[in-house]
């Protein structure tokens, strides 16, 4: 790891101020990919900004007929949450899956969704529940937050405040991860939600991305054999050493029947 | 530049002069000298160096030093009292719940951090949380059973 100057803001100001006064700044917010990636020397910045001692960053709430989630909350308290498996459960069963507990212990919804990874599980929370973004200068919708690899809508020192995510009448999430890292090779979220249903798929693609006919079979009805014959093209699928193109396409099937399937309950 | 950096460990207030990009591994091994904490793959995925933060488990190879400021730090060497061992390094011990010893203190303390959400765990469940705990002698299955028995314990039915 490179030396870099470390900076712990304790306001939102005083981070968006030490990141527009960075040459390379990066914010620090769990550390799971961030440290990582500077230990392999994937990223030098001259400076890191660690959000974990600005107030009122982490801590989920109800509000209305919402849960909001915190940036800075980890994946470990999502995955407990009464408030969250009350309300849903799907979401918390997501954050029970990402990763091993050590790393639910740290990692945070706020930096996992600025990250962007194509095969995270939030990702397709955020876009399967059809959920928003509030960041330290706009709100942003899920459909609009995920732009590409590694890349979302946020701007050079906006800072993620909070997730948004409305309560569903029911929902569910089935992932085939990868054995080793636990990362989904495929993850489906599916919804039904007071605006019809959502299917947002992860892992597969560059980024995150919604399959509209599914979506709109399963508006007429709710069910796994309602998208039983639904297939999607493997072009622009990812492929690599844990599975081919052809393979995720088939997995996005199945794991959204799953989904489905477990939704109905 | 250096930094001072300060914490609680095993009780003990402690506070260094250290690299802000000092990982609290290297603290804890390199500073301090406390080197029952290991460091196997470095990568985040193996759990040698599992230490509790306030409670919760991380691993210490993906944490800055400076990130762990203030906050109050419990190693393997903070578990034994009094020249006994903790009722689940007994357990280990009793259980042959290790080969060549590497992955245990991380192990052990992956293990605390069950118990403490989850004191009566299944097997099921002890396999579920160490996934991010690596035992290259391939010891699993002493290792479940002892922290069943660690479990059992500290639930008082020792």
């Amino acid at each position: 790891m490179y030396a870099f100057n470390y900076h712990r803001p304790d306001t939102l100001d005083a981070a968006a101020a030490a990141l527009a006064g960075a040459e390379d700044g990066r914010l620090l917010a769990g550390g799971q990919t961030l440290i990582p990636t500077l230990k392999q020397r994937l990223a030098s910045p001259s400076d890191v900004i660690d959000l974990g001692s600005v107030p009122g960053l982490d801590g989920v709430s109800r509000d209305g007929g919402a849960i909001v989630v915190g940036a800075m909350t980890c994946h470990s308290t999502v995955a407990s949450s009464p408030a969250v498996r009350d309300a849903i459960p799907a979401l918390a069963s997501l954050a029970e899956c990402i990763g091993d507990p050590q790393v639910r212990n740290c990692g945070t919804i706020g930096g996992s969704i600025a990250n962007a990874d194509p095969a995270a599980d939030y990702p397709a929370a955020v876009v399967g529940l059809g959920a928003t973004v509030r960041t330290t200068r706009r709100t942003i919708a899920a459909d609009d937050f995920f732009t590409d690899l590694f890349e979302t809508a946020l701007e050079d020192g906006e800072i993620v405040v909070s997730v948004s995510f409305p309560v569903p009448r029911r929902a569910a999430y089935a992932k085939f991860p990868n054995p080793a890292s636990r990362y989904a090779i495929v993850g489906v979220m599916v919804a039904d939600t007071a605006s019809g249903a959502r299917v947002a798929v992860t892992g597969a693609g560059g980024s995150v991305f919604r399959v509209g006919a599914m979506e709109s079979a399963l508006a007429g009805r709710f069910a796994a054999d309602a998208i039983r014959d639904i297939s999607i093209p493997r072009d622009d699928l990812n492929e690599d050493i844990h599975a081919s193109a052809e393979y995720r396409a088939h997995l996005v099937g199945v794991m959204a029947r799953g989904a489905v399937a477990a939704a109905v309950g | 530049m250096s930094v001072t950096v300060s914490m609680k460990v095993n009780g003990r207030a402690v506070s260094e002069e250290v690299e802000e990009r000092t990982l609290l591994v290297e603290f804890l091994r390199e500073n301090l000298r406390l080197t029952g904490t290991h460091v196997g793959c470095d990568t985040s995925q193996c759990g040698a160096c599992v230490v509790h933060v306030d409670g919760r488990s991380v691993k210490a190879c993906t944490m800055l030093a400076i990130q762990a400021r203030g906050a109050d730090v419990t190693t393997i060497e903070g578990l034994a009292k009094d020249g006994d061992l903790h009722p689940m390094q007994e357990a280990f011990r009793a259980n042959h719940g290790l080969q060549c010893g590497f992955c245990t203190p991380g192990m052990v303390m992956s293990a605390l951090d069950l118990v403490a959400r989850n004191p009566d765990p299944s097997g099921t469940e002890v396999r579920e949380w160490l996934e991010g705990n690596l035992c290259r002698c391939t010891g699993y299955h002493n290792i479940v059973k002892s922290i069943l028995a660690g479990a059992s314990a500290m639930r008082g039915h020792a």
